[in-house]
């Protein structure tokens, strides 16, 4: 037992380093993917403080509409255009009839009605685009670069590379959006102080819509990306719930704290699957993530970027 | 509510702390009970007694856990799955460890032990709360099936990971579990108990106990200078909530299901969570909900969907 924890796994990283190099890169890649979901929350937490539970819905939902557009004979560019301005549409119909309604109530109601929304949704979208698994191939060869292997050893996957780099395009575009602009000031300070925001004449109304505006592309991206990979079906909307440590790593209300927690969750639990798994029966990947998440609270409850006005008891 | 107390005066101290106070409630729920017991048996059929009403008062229990953990308590969870697994393999290692085990006992010890893991996973809501507690009891959730699915000693080493119940008699030769229960005795058995296990969370909330837990609620700092320990309040919490999520579980695999392939998806805990907020805890009302909630289950998602998000929409000011 001891040996099999502390011994062995080492020794396994140590005869075979490029080895632990690929699990770590593919780790590292499938973190990026963890990152694309969990920004859709950062991003709509940290304007309007709603915890949404729908962000998983909204990716397969996103990714649904995307497929059956583009199966319909859309061009995929149209299609991806399409299915950005659907988000965009959703935003408005959510802002009026669940958020407006609901202004002032306790966080856990706005829980609830993301709940509502959940359901929903992950019904409308199968009731329009039908429930079956729909491969999506957007060009992007699920191979190793066979250059790299030749003359390092080292196989890395091109598909994994490319949604890095589609993710750290986005984070770029947002961390402009959200520090240069003027909507990304205004977003900034709402995410500061409700009132003051109001009192100064920004008009919160505007700022939700356009906040789920983004979640929602974030989730296009993100289910477009995670669609290639395992397919549009339903576990995409489970994916969300991977997110949810990877918050807590990062803080609720941070970008790089997402992108770091997804990074490091993701590269934690394929590590730990691949060197440890055995010693504990495989399959960890499933938990590893909550309870590294979970350990972490115990020491900094506000993640590693996040606000520290969370409350501890 | 469409009636009002007034008028309704109180001579004794009995009748001022009367379970039910007010004479609309307690005739409604008594006539609600009454119409339980001999009406719907007389009527349904045995697609009604298994399909929506077996599933709606498992689901009311469940709910009745949570409701205790986050109406009252104030803890965030998403953990009832992981619970309600963890009370259903319990149950089943009792049942197939100790034959001669009476129901009712297994259930019973199936709670206790659902409690004490219970507890062990409301550690983390000593240091944190909100969010970040529902995330924290979210590991239990994975953790609890993973740990269900790979110990083979959980399932008796049943190659395929699924429990299936031993046939238990009720008494007599009336069987609750297996292929020659009827749906009938099920319906009684799963009533009664749901009536009974809601009259014990009613008084426990009225009493000691349940107090501290609402102070904790509304205000944790406040409730510790008053005195209340927030770390007896906050365990004793997650114990009477997970003791009533172990027996819905052991409900579940014993009498829905009759076979456990586990709440795979999180999906139906989210259901579940759907059902606690009614917040101030009007139990019949709890129970009411837990039925549209089941009532709805054949209905597509879609539409399902919609009326649960209409009863938010719409009645979410009001609780």
């Amino acid at each position: 037992m001891f040996q099999a924890f502390f011994v062995d796994p080492f020794i396994m990283i140590y005869d075979t380093p490029l080895f632990f190099v690929e699990v770590l890169v593919s780790g590292l890649m499938a973190g990026v993917m963890y990152s694309l979901v969990a920004l859709g929350f950062v991003i709509i937490f940290k304007a309007s403080g709603v915890f949404n539970l729908a962000q998983g819905a909204m990716v397969l939902f996103a990714a649904l509409t995307f497929v059956g557009l583009w199966e319909m004979g859309v061009n995929p560019w149209l299609s991806l255009i399409l299915s950005a301005l659907v988000m965009i549409g959703f935003a408005f119909s959510i802002e009026r009839i669940v958020l407006r309604p609901l202004v002032n109530q306790d966080p856990i109601i706005f829980f609830m009605a993301t709940l509502g929304i959940t359901y929903f949704l992950d019904g409308f979208g199968q009731t329009i685009w039908g429930g079956e698994v729909r491969s999506l191939d957007i060009g992007i060869p699920n191979e190793p670069f066979m250059d790299l292997a030749d003359m390092t050893g080292l196989y890395i996957n091109k598909f994994d590379v490319f949604s890095a780099v589609v993710c750290s395009f986005l984070v770029v575009i947002l961390a402009g959006f959200f520090t240069k602009t003027k909507i990304g000031r205004a977003l900034r300070a709402v995410a500061d102080d409700h009132q003051a925001a109001l009192s100064v004449g920004i008009p919160l109304k505007t700022i939700w819509t356009i906040v789920w505006s983004v979640a929602g592309i974030v989730g296009l991206a993100a289910g477009i990306l995670w669609g290639s990979k395992l397919g549009v079906q339903f576990a995409l909307s489970l994916i969300a719930f991977k997110a949810l440590p990877v918050l807590i790593l990062g803080g609720f209300t941070s970008i790089p704290g997402a992108i770091l927690g997804g990074l490091i969750i993701g590269s934690g639990e394929k590590i730990a699957e691949v060197y440890w798994g055995e010693a504990m029966g495989g399959a960890i990947e499933d938990w590893f993530a909550y309870v590294v998440a979970l350990i972490f609270l115990l020491f900094r409850p506000q993640g590693l970027f996040g606000e520290k006005i969370i409350e501890r008891v | 509510m469409i009636y009002r107390e007034a008028g309704q005066f109180k001579t004794t101290y009995k009748s001022d702390q009367a379970l039910l106070p007010i004479a609309q409630d307690r005739f409604f729920v008594m006539a609600l009970i009454a119409f339980a017991y001999i009406v719907i048996p007389m009527v349904a059929n045995d697609y009604w007694l298994n399909s929506i009403f077996l599933q709606f008062f498992i689901f009311s229990l469940a709910a009745l856990g949570l409701n205790i953990l986050t109406g009252y308590a104030g803890q965030l969870s998403l953990g009832t799955g992981g619970f309600m697994a963890c009370g259903a393999f319990s149950a089943f290692k009792l049942a197939t460890s100790f034959p001669d085990l009476h129901i009712v006992f297994v259930l019973f010890l199936a709670g206790l032990i659902t409690a004490v893991v219970g507890m062990f996973f409301g550690i983390p809501s000593l240091r944190i709360k909100g969010f970040y507690l529902a995330v924290a009891t979210l590991a239990a959730q994975f953790f609890l099936l993973w740990l269900f699915n790979r110990v083979p000693w959980f399932t008796n080493y049943s190659s395929s990971g699924v429990i299936s119940p031993p046939p238990i008699k009720l008494f007599g030769d009336y069987y609750i579990t297996g292929t020659e229960a009827t749906n009938l005795t099920q319906y009684f058995f799963t009533l009664t108990l749901v009536i009974v296990l809601a009259l014990a969370a009613r008084n426990i909330i009225r009493g000691h106990i349940g107090r501290s837990w609402m102070a904790i609620r509304d205000m944790d700092i406040a409730a510790e200078i008053i005195g209340i320990s927030p770390l007896k309040a906050k365990l004793s919490a997650f114990a009477v909530s997970s003791f009533y999520c172990g027996i819905a579980g052991a409900l579940w695999a014993f009498l829905y299901t009759g076979g456990w392939r586990g709440f795979r998806y999180p999906k139906i805990i989210l259901g579940a969570i759907h059902d606690y907020h009614w917040w101030f805890g009007f139990y019949p009302g709890l129970i009411c909900w837990c039925g549209i909630y089941c009532g709805t289950a054949d209905f597509s998602q879609f539409r399902s969907g919609v009326i649960r998000f209409g009863v938010i929409r719409f009645f979410g000011n009001a609780y």
